[in-house]
């Protein structure tokens, strides 16, 4: 009997879905390609957001693309994620966003009453964030060679927060604040993609959280370090800033908020909620004598109703991330490799 | 969530727990046949309940590292033919062929689409009636009795355009193949239970009779696994070998007999290579003579397929229960998810995967387990 399995050798020498999942592969695509290329002590900062020496060292500055199939799904859109996704990128670093460009790639074909829906609803995000879109572009490609519409928005921002809001400033027995429960957009556009149902609707997280976070930088709240959750989900967000940081964290399971419809939903697709999409959500780490209070902040915001406290920093010499489940054993978690894939059975 | 919750409380396991660490006397190896336990015991880290001198290896059942390299080349040469829609259930877009997977064929323009029911494909076939829509029906008795489904009704809709690439496998000869192996070192199995609410168990009496080896039909909740255990454990303890079913609330007896008339209909029994073990006499489910014309290897004249056999992966052995993926050299080195050099380190199923995704204590614990006598 032949006991051994083929050796494959797969093709990877051009760009994968994977390579935009946020999890391993694009971290190697960053490392290996764009670091090392555009290197400066800002991009080398890998944070959601770059203080730059400007303005007294105030001003704050980035950008994301937005591809998302459908464009509309269950609590939100396109032109939402667009704007939500920057202004929370900038609230990461503590920065209250001011300024943002919006760049449009259009396919050929596209109704205008859809882009006008996309535009309307981005406007509608930017008077609800007080951001304004101030400058842009437009594009188009052939019919066939885009999802419809793809959007690019840049901002600026000045910070709120005296101090850095930064990994490398994570330290040992902070606490790990979640800002609500998680999965919800992953599973949503799943299903809306693929046309599942499921027994309870569910809706998107998709959510500004600039609020929230001045919120809690207006309570006196010391935030270490903000990360906001989106492709690759938690598990994913909190390796990297372990590995970032140098520092170990320790999760408690069953303090990790997941709704009933996530939780059945991963159950039967065989999808891990830790890994699934956010586009709402965010963890604080915060000094311990000051979560109790952070949490009832949060608490009273939209975004916060069901955050919890899930976890803390160790001061243990390795920078990895346990998970500690209801019977006491501990998983090490770890990055999404590619993307996760529906299970057969 | 009902038929969830309750199997992960921790107060029952921590019960079962102590049960298991009270009557062990002396150390098993205990063997769960299906990925979905693997899964469920390195996830929720069960091993660390359980006392040291049980050692628990792994099964053949999961699907997606078990299909033969050569048909995962067809797949993938099928997919890649123009006018071609291609299905298949998620984790076998990233197992390795030959050369690529059907992500990279994916990657490279061909139309694979991700589906979550065999019945999807169907309906695909009747959306796209100028396209070939193949589905690729990967899968042991209860993904089986599904992709029986789709045929039938693709017969029933007198679709010319959608046919089946079958990989599908019996998990009872698979069993008694590891049972008659003279090297192995399984004392008791841990049978999977979705496989046994289509099958029933009937088909494992004459199996434990002969080999006197306890089995016992178990679910895939923590608490499932390890009552499953206890009640294997036992036996072995008490030098019995009987099938005794753990998961009565979904498995009776004699299984489920529509689902059963299902397959019998739409597939024949046959000959089936495994990946990583070989052939298997009467392991395979082919299609019927009667759904002949729905077969893609047939419909698609494609070029011989030569698969390009190389040896680093020991799946063959890790699924025989004869190495345990930390005995590995290129496990979590060379091999690894982002990397994978065989299909247990793909599939979601695998248990490769398994240990790599969920934990690193574990490959420390089965290093210090391991002995001259086990390898």
């Amino acid at each position: 009997m032949n006991l051994q399995c083929p050796l494959p050798t797969t093709n990877k020498d051009s760009i994968r879905l994977g390579h935009g999942s946020g999890g391993e592969m694009t971290q190697q695509l960053l490392k290996e390609f764009i670091q090392p290329l555009f290197k400066n002590t800002w991009i080398d900062q890998a944070h959601d957001s770059a203080t730059l020496p400007w303005d007294s060292d105030r001003l704050v500055f980035t950008t994301d693309s937005f591809v998302i199939t459908p464009l509309f799904f269950p609590g939100g859109d396109i032109g939402k994620l667009a704007v939500y996704g920057t202004v929370n990128d900038l609230a990461m670093g503590g920065a209250e966003a001011k300024f943002l460009s919006c760049s449009l790639i259009l396919e050929e074909g596209l109704p205008f009453n859809t882009l006008k829906k996309v535009l309307q609803s981005m406007a509608g995000a930017a008077e609800e964030t007080g951001v304004k879109l101030v400058t842009g572009d437009t594009k188009v490609v052939e019919r066939g060679k885009g999802d419809g519409i793809y959007i690019n928005t840049s901002g600026v921002g000045s910070l709120l927060s005296n101090h850095p809001i930064d990994p490398s400033y994570i330290r040992p027995g902070d606490r790990i604040l979640l800002s609500g429960d998680i999965g919800r957009h992953g599973i949503t556009v799943m299903a809306s993609r693929e046309g599942l149902e499921f027994e309870t609707a569910l809706t998107s997280d998709c959510a500004p959280l600039n609020a929230a976070i001045s919120a809690l930088l207006q309570g006196g709240i010391p935030l270490h370090c903000l990360r906001d959750l989106t492709r690759g989900g938690l598990a994913t967000a909190l390796v990297e800033l372990a590995e970032t940081s140098g520092q170990a964290f320790e999760l408690d399971e069953a303090q990790i908020p997941v709704c009933e419809s996530v939780y059945g939903a991963c159950e039967m697709l065989g999808l891990d909620p830790l890994y699934v999409a956010n586009e709402g959500r965010f963890v604080a780490f915060i000094p311990a004598e000051y979560a109790d209070q952070a949490s009832a902040i949060l608490r009273e915001e939209r975004v916060g109703a069901s955050c919890a406290i899930i976890g803390k920093v160790t001061g243990k010499p390795s920078a990895q991330v346990i998970l500690k489940n209801s019977l006491g054993c501990d998983r090490l978690l770890q990055r999404l490799p590619g993307e996760q894939l529906p299970r057969i059975c | 969530m009902k038929f969830v919750d309750e199997y992960r409380q921790s107060e029952t396991i921590q019960k079962i727990a102590t049960e298991i660490r009270k009557e062990t006397t002396r150390p098993w190896t205990i063997m769960e046949v299906c990925g979905g336990q693997t899964h469920a015991i390195v996830k929720n880290r069960l091993d660390q309940l359980l006392p040291q001198v049980i050692e628990l290896v792994h099964g053949p059942g999961c699907p997606v590292c078990v299909t033969p390299l050569e048909t995962i080349d067809r797949a993938i040469a099928i997919a890649a033919l123009p006018g071609v829609i291609f299905c298949s259930f998620g984790d076998m877009l990233r197992v390795p062929g030959s050369e690529y997977s059907l992500l990279d064929v994916k990657a490279d323009g061909g139309d694979i689409r991700i589906i979550y029911s065999p019945l999807q494909a169907v309906k695909i076939a009747e959306d796209h009636p100028t396209k070939q829509v193949v589905f690729f029906a990967v899968g042991f008795e209860t993904t089986a009795a599904a992709n029986a489904m789709a045929a039938t009704q693709a017969k029933q809709k007198s679709l010319k355009n959608f046919s089946l690439l079958v990989s599908q496998f019996l998990v009872t000869p698979a069993i008694a193949s590891i049972c008659a192996a003279k090297d192995t070192r399984v004392q008791g199995f841990l049978a999977a239970g979705h496989v046994c609410s289509i099958t029933g168990y009937e088909s494992y009496l004459p199996l434990a009779e002969k080999y006197q080896v306890p089995i016992v039909v178990t679910g895939f909740e923590p608490l499932d696994i390890l009552e499953g255990l206890l009640m294997c454990l036992r036996q072995l303890e008490q030098g019995s070998y009987q099938v005794e079913n753990q998961y009565l609330r979904a498995v009776e007896r004699t299984g489920n007999r529509p689902a059963q008339v299902l397959l019998n209909n739409v597939f024949s029994v046959s000959a089936q290579c495994w990946r990583g073990l070989g052939e298997i006499p009467a392991s395979g489910l082919a299609l019927a003579e009667e759904f002949s014309d729905l077969d893609a290897t047939k419909k698609f004249a494609l070029p011989e397929i030569k698969p390009r056999e190389q040896h680093q992966c020991i799946s063959g052995a890790i699924m025989l229960g004869l190495k345990k993926p930390g005995d590995c050299p290129h496990f979590g080195t060379t091999c690894r998810p982002d990397h994978p050099l065989g299909a247990p380190m793909v599939s979601s199923e695998g248990a490769c995967s398994a240990y790599h995704r969920y934990s690193q204590q574990v490959k420390t614990r089965e290093s210090s387990m391991s002995s001259p006598n086990n390898q």
